[in-house]
């Protein structure tokens, strides 16, 4: 969601517009070395390649994933980028996608750029790429564990977006709406949003792990001795034994030989991976904003004690975030941020199911086929 | 590489705005967008004001008033955000037609209506007046990293090709029967977007590579193009930024 002009006020977007020109500085030096190929590289690799990947973000995002009931979504890219080219490029491919964006097709406001950049340029690739090497650090040198770490840090690092804009918007922003309203739509939205980026962020880096390894830089250094040794991709006698054993489907080396065991394994998978899905979203929407959400409410409590100049409040905040107001409120204030979220979440799903359910009793000549999907929703299920 | 050399916003054109240098023109829309953005927003007549302003643009430039507006649809998702401001936002609520509403929420939907509507029309009739080149080497003159350039110019000459191998994709899926319908899909379109890629990776090192057989050395030779605006052409696109000024001081003062 690209922010437009006179949404976050002047001086905000000044000091947005510093953090991303430092953070697009910092990437051009990292990215020399990403990039640079031997020890020998000048980084004349640089810009080719940082180029056509940008263009590969700009194509993908065009690539419309149906959701349900004809709406359809597509991937921001941010972690696919930071698991697939490294953090550097990944910052500074995303940051070039959104710069044209707004200077070819007006998307996004000229003096949000900074703002845009910041948001989902740096703070989604650096947290998607800190979880993914996280993850890889902690688990065992497997290829699902490849796919099953990049599912995490793009479901992670979507929301964390959401997050760093309520605090762009805490500093700056023009309209006074309570900024625990906008935490709680902002990350419940994004939570949804994210298990869709996670899903197919995990199942896209499964089909560059299965036919080029070496071409995901996040994995690179965990995966490169066994598939080095991988003679040919028609060889793989394994791969349907190899999927057994992962909870994540896994994509096999070969796509147009082994699509019917892969698909039979994605079948049979589609139902747990959204079940935790569900249990994930519940728990982010819950726990996160349970825990979060007394901070936003306190500087609205400053707010309403205060008065009514914005500026003044805002610096009131920054100041002394948690001066004075009793456990009882913070308490009450938490719990009821936790409930909504959950309740929004659940809002959500049942309307979205809803609608889905309704559309697909209509045209009841897919039913069958699309069981695993409708199971996917947790409501309906109960329903039933 | 006909072909994608002009962009969807792009309208071609031989008006004084089309042939003003494009740095002057990016510099004087974004001093544009930036003042608009400092303006209060109680100042509600400076926002009709800013508005003919671009009018008055838009006309010298003689491009149809239908290509502007229908380009700004880019906008609807935030004239919707725009309209729940009123319902959610804090402060005293006032009731109009039978609806309570918030004041400063009222106030809040307005500034980002008129700001947010504003910027999008000068972005239009920035690009609509300006060809792909010419924005990057403006991008190139107004400082922006060699290397910056560099990358965003190989993403615009490459876009158009990426995405073309994109729907030559979807062509063979549709040939084979596939047709997305719902997420128990998604894992087929994900691993076409995995190709994709490998494709694009592997078409940036051949790209790298022919680069270098022809004596490339991590600096593209100088840009060809038109030289350093003059001062008159500053002076002409400084027409926009300069009144929008005065309306802002204006607006402040007032």
């Amino acid at each position: 969601m690209h922010v437009p002009d006179g949404f976050i006020d002047a001086p905000v977007s000044a000091g947005t517009g510093v953090v991303a020109a430092a953070a697009l500085a910092v990437s051009l030096r990292g990215a020399r070395r990403e990039l640079g190929g031997g020890p020998g590289g000048a980084g004349e690799r640089t810009a080719p390649l940082a180029g056509l990947v940008a263009a590969f973000i700009f194509a993908v995002q065009m690539l419309n994933f149906p959701v349900a009931a004809g709406t359809s979504g597509h991937l921001l890219g941010g972690a696919l980028a930071a698991i697939l080219v490294g953090p550097y490029t990944g910052v500074l491919c995303v940051s070039v996608v959104l710069l044209l964006q707004g200077v070819l097709f007006a998307d996004g406001g000229l003096t949000a750029l900074g703002t845009n950049i910041t948001d989902m340029g740096v703070v989604t690739v650096l947290v998607a790429y800190a979880v993914f090497r996280g993850l890889l650090r902690v688990l065992p040198r497997r290829r699902s564990v490849v796919t099953g770490a990049s599912f995490v840090a793009a479901l992670v690092s979507v929301p964390a977006a959401a997050v760093a804009f309520t605090a762009v918007y805490a500093l700056g922003g023009t309209t006074d709406v309570s900024l625990g309203k906008v935490f709680g739509a902002m990350v419940g939205v994004h939570v949804l949003i994210g298990i869709g980026e996670a899903a197919i962020t995990a199942a896209t880096v499964g089909a560059v792990v299965a036919v080029r390894p070496d071409l995901v830089h996040g994995a690179r250094d965990r995966l490169a001795a066994p598939l080095e040794l991988r003679p040919s991709p028609l060889s793989d006698a394994e791969a349907p034994g190899a999927e057994a054993p992962g909870a994540e489907p896994r994509p096999a080396a070969a796509p147009a030989d082994a699509a019917p065991a892969a698909a039979a394994g994605r079948r049979r998978s589609v139902r747990p991976l959204w079940i935790a899905g569900l249990v994930v979203t519940l728990a982010c929407a819950g726990g996160l904003s349970f825990y979060a959400s007394s901070d936003p409410d306190g500087l609205e409590k400053v707010a309403a004690d205060n008065g009514i100049d914005k500026q003044a409040e805002d610096h009131a905040a920054e100041d002394s975030p948690l001066a004075d107001y009793g456990v009882q409120d913070i308490a009450d204030s938490r719990l009821s941020g936790g409930l909504a979220g959950v309740i929004g979440v659940g809002a959500t799903l049942v309307v979205g199911s809803g609608v889905f359910v309704a559309v697909r009793r209509r045209s009841n000549s897919g039913a069958p086929v699309e069981a695993g999907a409708s199971a996917a929703s947790g409501p309906p299920a109960t329903e039933r | 590489m006909g072909a994608g050399h002009a962009h969807k916003l792009y309208k071609h054109g031989h008006s004084p705005v089309h042939a003003l240098p494009a740095h002057c023109k990016l510099a004087a829309v974004f001093c544009f967008v930036l003042l608009v953005v400092a303006t209060p927003r109680e100042a509600v007549w400076a926002f009709g004001a800013y508005a003919v302003l671009l009018a008055a643009v838009a006309a010298v430039s003689r491009v149809p008033p239908r290509h502007l507006l229908t380009r700004m649809a880019i906008e609807v998702p935030f004239v919707a955000f725009a309209v729940l401001l009123p319902f959610v936002a804090e402060g005293e609520r006032i009731t109009v037609w039978g609806l309570s509403l918030s004041e400063p929420g009222l106030w809040g939907a307005w500034n980002v209506l008129a700001k947010g509507t504003l910027g999008v029309a000068a972005s239009v009739l920035l690009a609509s007046t300006t060809g792909l080149n010419d924005l990057l080497l403006g991008l190139a003159r107004l400082r922006m990293p060699a290397l910056l350039c560099q990358i965003a110019t190989f993403m615009v000459r490459y876009a158009d090709v990426i995405s073309e191998e994109m729907r030559r994709m979807r062509t063979a899926r549709l040939s084979r029967g596939f047709e997305a319908r719902g997420p128990r899909h998604w894992g087929v379109l994900a691993k076409s977007a995995g190709a994709l890629f490998i494709r694009s990776y592997e078409r940036g090192e051949r790209v790298h590579l022919a680069m270098l057989s022809r004596g490339y050395a991590g600096s593209m030779p100088p840009a060809l193009g038109a030289g350093p605006a003059a001062r008159a052409e500053w002076a002409r696109s400084a027409a926009l930024p300069v009144t929008a000024l005065a309306i802002c001081l204006l607006g402040w003062v007032l």
